[in-house]
């Protein structure tokens, strides 16, 4: 496991710690209840850290076309 | 006719239009009509592969859901993301896999993973058999739209079967080629409307999303979290995992991990595609703002919410524009599932059992294939009661047993066999058609076990079983010696 692998972990991670401790309606976060808010959030990790991986994983460097 | 009603059919007339235009100079065989051809570029895969995410399960399916049972609904969001975060690892070896065999089915890449026939004839029945609910989601979809928007002058079995036509005549005329072009068309709308709808309404009712969800939980405290049993934490967790499990195991969107030309394209969309997957948090907020204003639907009705508090908000014609909306999100999700179940049933299932038909043949079969399938689904829209959510989830119960035996032929090809695989899988898909047509709860069948345990999606624990069974059985017997070894190059 690489570092690229282990940030793929941190989406699964949020999730299940929403369960954990952020099922609750209060205190709302702008406007929303606690419970959408952390999703939302967990939403918008998943894009950074693909992001990240995206560019961390040496698979992607190869020039375009040569895939293995 | 209504205004509503006008603007509908003008879209319906311009889908039409556009699936017309779109074949024209392009000779219509089997590869053209349900591929594509092949050639689609990126950018166009692209916009299929999101496009079969904006559904009448993202329209009317999660805003009805959010309505009936509050914070349970964003289930949604976290499993189509933790989905795409998958894909990054998930899509590329499948595509390995399917180019090193030459496949061009999903039937076929289990069928060459496993060196098998007969486990490729039972994953297309697998595949077909969760297509139905999905495509009766859609159906649905169609018929409530065309039920509300005529303001009640259809009832709601002539709504479905004058939307079953227009799907049949669009999948006919068009195939792929219309879906691509009205995919962008509808993505477009869909998400303008959406975001539209999921601000106004809130503003409109309540004086905006804040205040809409701080009266929502000042007349039903904890409504906007999860329950302590029913559709609560466990079932949120189980819901989640076998739905991102089974996304991509979808035939449709499985398919599309063919028409790529490499898979970097999928590793690139990872980190896009989770922020697509917002606009359904708008239909979300349009459904929260139908609590409170439009009390007392349940059961399968619940999926009207979002259509009933646009009729009390809008003049008919705007009504039109989110019916029609509405109408493609049926339209083009239903016709790529329409055409992968007629290409499943002709490709993987007729010809294996008649070899020798002609390419010409196998075109007719597969175009009659079309109303028939319809036939089926419209007889199961008018007979079920249950929501486009809890219609969905059955599909996806039953698409994600396939799981385990893809897994294991990508991770561990050794821990598995094909006699293995299948003993898994028809464990897995009876367990959950037991549980959905049996109507059987795990709360009847476990009385004795801890809450958190019966609340457990019956997909989920059919997933542990088929995947438990499928170890088990390959441990008792050797992998025999059918497999055929790997050429060497």
């Amino acid at each position: 496991m690489r570092l690229h692998h282990w940030l793929g972990l941190l989406p699964v991670l949020h999730a299940a710690l929403g369960l954990a401790v952020a099922n609750r309606v209060k205190p709302f976060v702008l406007g929303l209840p606690f419970f959408m808010a952390w999703i939302i959030g967990g939403v918008l990790l998943s894009a950074i850290v693909m992001a990240c991986v995206y560019r961390l994983d040496p698979a992607n460097r190869a020039p375009q076309g040569d895939e293995q | 006719m209504n205004a509503a009603l006008a603007v509908i059919l003008l879209a319906l007339l311009f889908a039409l239009g556009a699936g017309l235009w779109a074949r024209r100079g392009v000779r219509m065989d089997l590869a053209q009509w349900s591929v594509g051809g092949r050639g689609f570029s990126t950018v166009l895969v692209f916009v299929l592969m999101a496009g079969e995410l904006y559904t009448t399960f993202t329209f009317l399916g999660a805003s009805g859901f959010a309505y009936g049972y509050g914070g349970a609904a964003l289930y949604v969001l976290v499993y189509t993301c933790l989905a795409f975060v998958m894909s990054y690892w998930l899509l590329p070896p499948i595509w390995r896999l399917a180019r090193r065999h030459g496949a061009m089915t999903q039937p076929e890449v289990f069928a060459a993973a496993y060196g098998s026939p007969a486990l490729g004839l039972l994953v297309s029945a697998v595949a077909l058999l969760a297509l139905v609910p999905y495509l009766v989601v859609q159906m649905k979809g169609l018929g409530l739209i065309v039920q509300v928007t005529s303001y009640g002058a259809l009832s709601p079995a002539v709504a479905v079967i004058v939307g079953a036509v227009a799907m049949t005549a669009y999948v006919m005329v068009s195939g792929m080629h219309g879906s691509a072009v009205t995919a962008v068309v509808k993505d477009v709308l869909v998400l303008a409307v959406c975001a539209f709808l999921g601000f106004y309404l809130p503003a409109h009712f309540h004086g905006g999303v804040g205040a809409m969800f701080e009266r929502i939980e000042a007349v039903r405290p904890g409504f906007l979290a999860l329950p302590e049993t029913g559709r609560n934490a466990a079932w949120f967790a189980s819901a989640v995992a076998m739905s991102a499990i089974g996304m991509y195991l979808w035939p449709h969107a499985f398919s599309a991990v063919f028409t790529a030309r490499s898979p970097r394209i999928f590793r690139r969309n990872a980190a896009v595609m989770p922020l697509y997957a917002l606009v359904m948090l708008f239909s979300m907020f349009a459904g929260y703002a139908a609590v409170l204003n439009v009390p007392g639907l349940s059961g399968g009705r619940i999926d009207l919410a979002l259509l009933e508090l646009s009729i009390r908000a809008f003049d008919p014609w705007f009504v039109g524009v989110i019916g029609a909306a509405g109408m493609l999100t049926a339209l083009v999700p239903g016709s790529i599932m329409l055409i992968s179940a007629s290409t499943l049933l002709t490709r993987s299932l007729y010809r294996p059992l008649r070899p020798n038909s002609s390419d010409a043949h196998l075109m007719w079969v597969s175009r009659l294939a079309v109303p028939l399938l319809m036939g089926v689904t419209v007889a199961l829209t008018l007979t079920g009661g249950s929501s486009i959510v809890a219609l969905l989830l059955i599909g996806f119960a039953v698409v994600a047993q396939l799981a385990p035996a893809l897994l294991s032929a990508l991770l561990a090809p050794s821990a598995a066999h094909h006699a293995g695989a299948m003993a898994g899988i028809v464990t897995g898909v009876g367990f959950v058609m037991a549980t959905a047509i049996g109507g059987v709860a795990l709360r009847d069948l476990m009385p004795w076990a801890p809450s958190w345990l019966q609340d457990l999606h019956p997909g989920f624990v059919g997933l542990i079983l088929n995947a438990t069974v499928m170890l088990a059985s390959s441990r008792l017997r050797r992998r025999p010696a059918l497999i055929l070894p790997r050429p060497s190059p």
